[in-house]
């Protein structure tokens, strides 16, 4: 059992107390060594070393909802680290968030901010605006400047069903924590110049959701041709790439029997033409 | 002039006030169904909640003091919440919980000099019938481990007699919560009428993805009251003929 409770075992006071929504806020009262920041931290030399990095991760909203998709692997300097990595996380019903930067802090600060959302709307009986989510978001990656500063950079993207509004919607990061509303479609990670390329060729506004996969598949494709730290679909080992949905029907991860079928039309149509779909010229 | 009180003179006007404070109060009662756990309330209230969510398999319903089980339920979730982030969301328990409660109301039970007025059960929903949790934490901090149904509040005595009519295991969510409005509505002695309005009814759903907790509110607890109800009129038309058999035997 944690500290917290070391001694009579009942609910500390501080537990009582009607205090705040913010479970981040609560940590950091109670028990903030629990929390991810390792501001006494040396900051002679870069330790970025310490934890993998690199990414790709594609998002386009389309009528009905959002795609979120992401590659798979993880590098640490010229070796790659991980071939199944998981960097898409449910946050919630109507969001999800996916990683770019440090994967050790990554992953802790988006499991983290999936509390933070639950534990809002199980205390206040209702979730979050999507807006609340986002601002939320930057104001943790802000708290985590000092790290950032030392070289485990964080870049989230955030992406939801706005239920007000009945259309999906993406947010974008910079380390410092601010928050840019993404139109149409938009990607992080070191592969992303290649992966907003394609995207920007290959985006309509009519997309279907099969149609959306499609095309961010086909961005990632893209992506892990040019840049060594992205993974491209194994065929022989059958990782594809991890496909999220998001509609008014709430948070759905594609089977791996769908992304698999899809992945494979990506790749027999790079068997005909290797640069992949063209838009027209005019 | 000195005087002097004996301990179980004060622990007894202690209890006797307590259960004083939650008789006042309207029940709620908690039924194991089918495909999980079903928390009715009495409650006229839409946004001050007696059924919440703890956590992704756990849940809570109280009847008692508002203030005092809110405060409750609120380290609950903080509790949960940080036992899920520090471990793994898997380690959260419903007994872990039932535990930290009864604790608690244990020692405000014996040290302040006002014991708090709630009753609370904590439920968790198993992957099977079997290995559903329900504990029931009463003021004093003591704990039981419930099975099928039990009723909690007001009149509970008169309330659990009323489910144990017509309890049968393994129900459909519908029939459990012709059950649980049964049981309410003999609340007092008196028979009386529940409205969708007057009930906040929610689920542990065991087949459910992540999170187990649903509220039933709105239309789709209107139908199910409504298919409740007809039903019941079916099984109201059938007990004339049922009790004549009986006498013939």
């Amino acid at each position: 059992m944690s500290e917290a409770f070391m001694g009579s075992g009942r609910l500390p006071a501080a537990f009582m107390s009607p205090g705040t929504s913010s479970f981040v806020d609560f940590l950091s009262q109670v028990s903030p060594d629990r929390l991810p920041n390792l501001a006494g931290l040396p900051s002679d030399g870069s330790p970025a070393h310490l934890t993998p990095e690199a990414t790709t991760i594609v998002a386009l909203v389309f009528s009905g909802g959002v795609v979120l998709a992401g590659d798979r692997r993880a590098t640490s300097g010229n070796v790659i680290a991980n071939r199944d990595m998981d960097k898409l996380f449910r946050t919630d019903e109507f969001s999800a968030v996916a990683i770019a930067g440090a994967a050790g802090i990554g992953i802790e600060l988006a499991k983290l901010f999936q509390v933070e959302l639950e534990h809002y709307e199980k205390r206040e009986g209702r979730p979050l605006s999507l807006e609340g989510k986002a601002n939320r978001l930057a104001t943790m990656i802000r708290s985590n400047l000092g790290l950032a500063m030392q070289g485990f950079v964080v870049v989230p993207l955030l992406v939801g069903y706005d239920t007000a509004r009945g259309e999906g919607r993406i947010f974008s990061y910079d380390p410092v924590g601010g928050c840019y509303e993404e139109h149409r479609y938009h990607s992080i990670g070191s592969g992303s110049v290649y992966a907003k390329g394609a995207l920007k060729k290959l985006y309509r506004d009519d997309l279907t959701e099969t149609d959306a996969a499609l095309a961010a598949l086909q961005a990632l494709y893209d992506a892990a041709d040019d840049d060594s730290a992205t993974g491209g679909p194994d065929l022989h080992r059958k990782i594809y790439p991890l496909v999220d949905v998001i509609t008014e029907d709430g948070h759905r991860r594609m089977s791996a029997e769908e992304v698999e079928s899809l992945a494979q039309t990506v790749v027999a149509g790079r068997a005909e033409r290797p640069d992949g779909p063209t838009a027209p010229v005019r | 002039m000195p005087f002097y009180v004996s301990p179980e003179q004060i622990m007894k006007d202690k209890a006797d006030y307590a259960r004083k404070g939650i008789a006042r109060g309207r029940s709620a009662v908690v039924l194991q169904y089918d495909g999980g756990i079903l928390f009715v309330a009495d409650n006229m209230s839409r946004t001050l909640h007696k059924i919440s969510e703890l956590y992704d398999r756990v849940a809570f319903a109280a009847v008692g003091r508002y203030n005092e089980f809110e405060n409750l339920r609120l380290a609950g979730v903080r509790f949960a919440d940080m036992h899920g982030y520090t471990y793994d969301r898997s380690d959260v328990t419903g007994q872990m919980l039932a535990n930290a409660y009864a604790q608690t109301l244990g020692a405000v039970f014996t040290e302040s000099s006002k014991p708090w007025e709630v009753e609370i059960v904590v439920g968790e929903v198993g992957d099977s019938p079997d290995t559903d949790q329900i504990y029931r934490i009463t003021f004093d901090g003591s704990v039981v481990d419930e099975h099928d149904f039990l009723a909690m509040g007001g009149s509970a005595e008169r309330v659990t007699a009323a489910l144990r009519e017509r309890y049968v295991k393994n129900m459909s969510l519908t029939e459990a919560l012709r059950v649980a409005v049964h049981g309410l509505a003999h609340e007092n002695g008196e028979r009386r009428e529940l409205q969708a309005a007057s009930l906040e009814v929610a689920v542990l759903e065991r087949s459910r993805p992540h999170r187990k907790f649903r509220r039933i509110q709105g239309d789709r607890l209107v139908r199910m009251l409504e298919e409740a109800g007809a039903a019941d009129e079916t099984a109201a038309e059938q007990t004339p003929e049922d009790g004549g058999a009986t006498d013939g035997v």
